[in-house]
């Protein structure tokens, strides 16, 4: 083994773990702000339709935040394939017994609810936005009334499932990521480390359970 | 009285680096609760030397749980169920009459096996060799109180350099990552006053060569801890990861030139 020359951060194993990161942060900012927006379906079509509309007059800005949310996905994604790639290659013959101590189950799935969460989105984008595929039989997507889209959205209750088992992945990555984030950059303390988990733990549930109820309240029948 | 047990075990043999090893059983018989893992081994071993048989390679040197060479991974756990507790001073009291115990070797790309339980982790050395040190000239004794050490620093590297290199964290670990070992490493020259001079380029070359190695990535399953027999804490991987982006992004270029005055 030759002696390694010094190098620079992103050459590094830490240096890409620091890049996930930094794009979690981004893409955790994101998946907040989507669920705020989306949970003024609960305030009503005007209110949904209203924020839609203003969203959408922001014209250039809204195509900036966009440009940034899929540049920390890309680099978040380039970043976990270059690990997994190389660590795959760490331990070539497993243990034939193997007791975990420690670790959770939301960080023993991190890679496989990302694929999970990879897939979603195709899906969730190709639902709502592009092209605008709706379940319910007659009913045309439409630009702009948002709300009609999600109601006949959400009416399919295998729709509805598969959004509801995705945010059960989105609030376990959640949980291990901004768990994780936090000794990634180096900013965690012993002192506050439980108090980080519990923060995690509490914004990943409250996350996954204000998505699940959106297409669930469509499917009970309350926001129709 | 003392009691004795008889315990079946599962131990993987290999011959050599290119063997491709299996496991096999042995029965561990009237085995004293006293014994310690390795002295049961022993015991094991003797009956095989006395049947014609190969017996089962594994390290051990100092038997009293600091000089690092006895890992190895008892029924899933590096260094078996004990926390805190080496494989030699692992005690057979901790088992029960008639349990089934398997024994591997560490599992890592990094840390090939040279024969049965024995794994060459020359990897930790040429870590240690990329960085893991302090250029000083030794000279004599300086005077106690000369270069004043916090004791807050001082626990804090003493925490960390109580690290023994045995890799348990790296066997523990689902990435087979390294991060504690060199986060312990690192941080124990890092807490101190003589390791600043060549702290931002210490740190630079040992998580460099940590990579070259082979070592997976940390994706903070804590499982390392949970493994190490000297308790370090992950909190000296926040500081190797802190330490890392500061050297890369904060501190400027050191330029390593041959000869020159000054």
């Amino acid at each position: 083994m030759p002696m390694a020359k010094a190098i620079t951060l992103h050459d590094t194993t830490i240096g890409k773990k620091v890049v996930m990161a930094v794009t979690g942060l981004v893409l955790y900012g994101f998946v907040i702000a989507h669920m705020l927006g989306n949970l003024q379906v609960f305030m009503g079509p005007e209110q949904l339709n209203g924020y839609a509309k203003k969203l959408h007059d922001l014209g250039p800005l809204l195509y900036a935040a966009r440009a940034v949310i899929l540049l920390a996905l890309v680099l978040h994604v380039a970043m976990v394939v270059q690990l997994v790639s190389r660590t795959a290659a760490a331990r070539p013959i497993g243990y034939r017994l193997k007791k975990n101590q420690v670790t959770t189950y939301a960080a023993l799935t991190m890679k496989l609810g990302g694929v999970v969460l990879m897939l979603f989105i195709v899906y969730h984008l190709a639902h709502f936005t592009f092209p605008g595929l709706s379940m319910t039989a007659g009913y045309k997507h439409s630009p702009t009334d948002v709300y009609a889209n999600v109601v006949s959205g959400f009416r399919v209750p295998w729709v509805t499932a598969i959004y509801v088992l995705a945010q059960l992945c989105l609030g376990l990555h959640l949980y291990h990521g901004a768990f994780s984030l936090f000794q990634t950059l180096g900013l965690s303390h012993p002192r506050y480390v439980e108090k980080a988990r519990f923060v995690a733990q509490t914004l990943g549930i409250a996350v996954a359970a204000a998505n699940i109820a959106m297409p669930v309240a469509v499917v009970a029948g309350i926001v129709k | 009285m003392s009691k004795t047990m008889n315990l079946t075990l599962h131990v993987w043999r290999q011959k050599g680096g290119t063997d491709v090893g299996g496991f096999e059983t042995y029965k561990a018989q009237d085995i004293s609760e006293h014994m310690s893992f390795l002295e049961m081994l022993d015991v094991v071993n003797e009956r095989l030397l006395a049947d014609g048989k190969e017996p089962i390679a594994f390290d051990s040197d100092c038997r009293e749980g600091i000089c690092g060479m006895c890992g190895m991974v008892i029924n899933g756990v590096p260094h078996g169920p004990n926390a805190a507790t080496t494989t030699c001073q692992l005690h057979m009291r901790h088992f029960n009459d008639g349990d089934e115990v398997t024994i591997e070797p560490w599992r890592a790309s990094a840390f090939p096996v040279l024969r049965d339980l024995v794994v060459d982790r020359g990897a930790f050395d040429r870590i240690i060799q990329a960085g893991g040190y302090i250029s000083a000239s030794s000279g004599s004794a300086p005077e106690a109180n000369g270069l004043p050490v916090p004791k807050a620093d001082a626990d804090r590297a003493m925490d960390a350099a109580a690290c023994i290199g045995c890799g348990a964290c790296v066997a523990a670990c689902p990435n087979a990552s390294a991060m504690l070992f060199v986060a312990a490493k690192a941080a124990h020259l890092g807490a101190l006053p003589q390791g600043q001079p060549e702290r931002w380029e210490r740190v630079k070359k040992m998580v460099a060569q940590m990579d070259a190695e082979g070592f997976g990535h940390c994706s903070n399953h804590y499982e390392c801890m949970a493994a190490c027999p000297k308790e370090i804490s992950v909190d000296f991987i926040a500081q190797l990861n802190r330490d890392l982006v500061r050297a890369t992004v904060v501190e400027r270029e050191h330029e390593e030139k041959s000869g020159g005055a000054g």
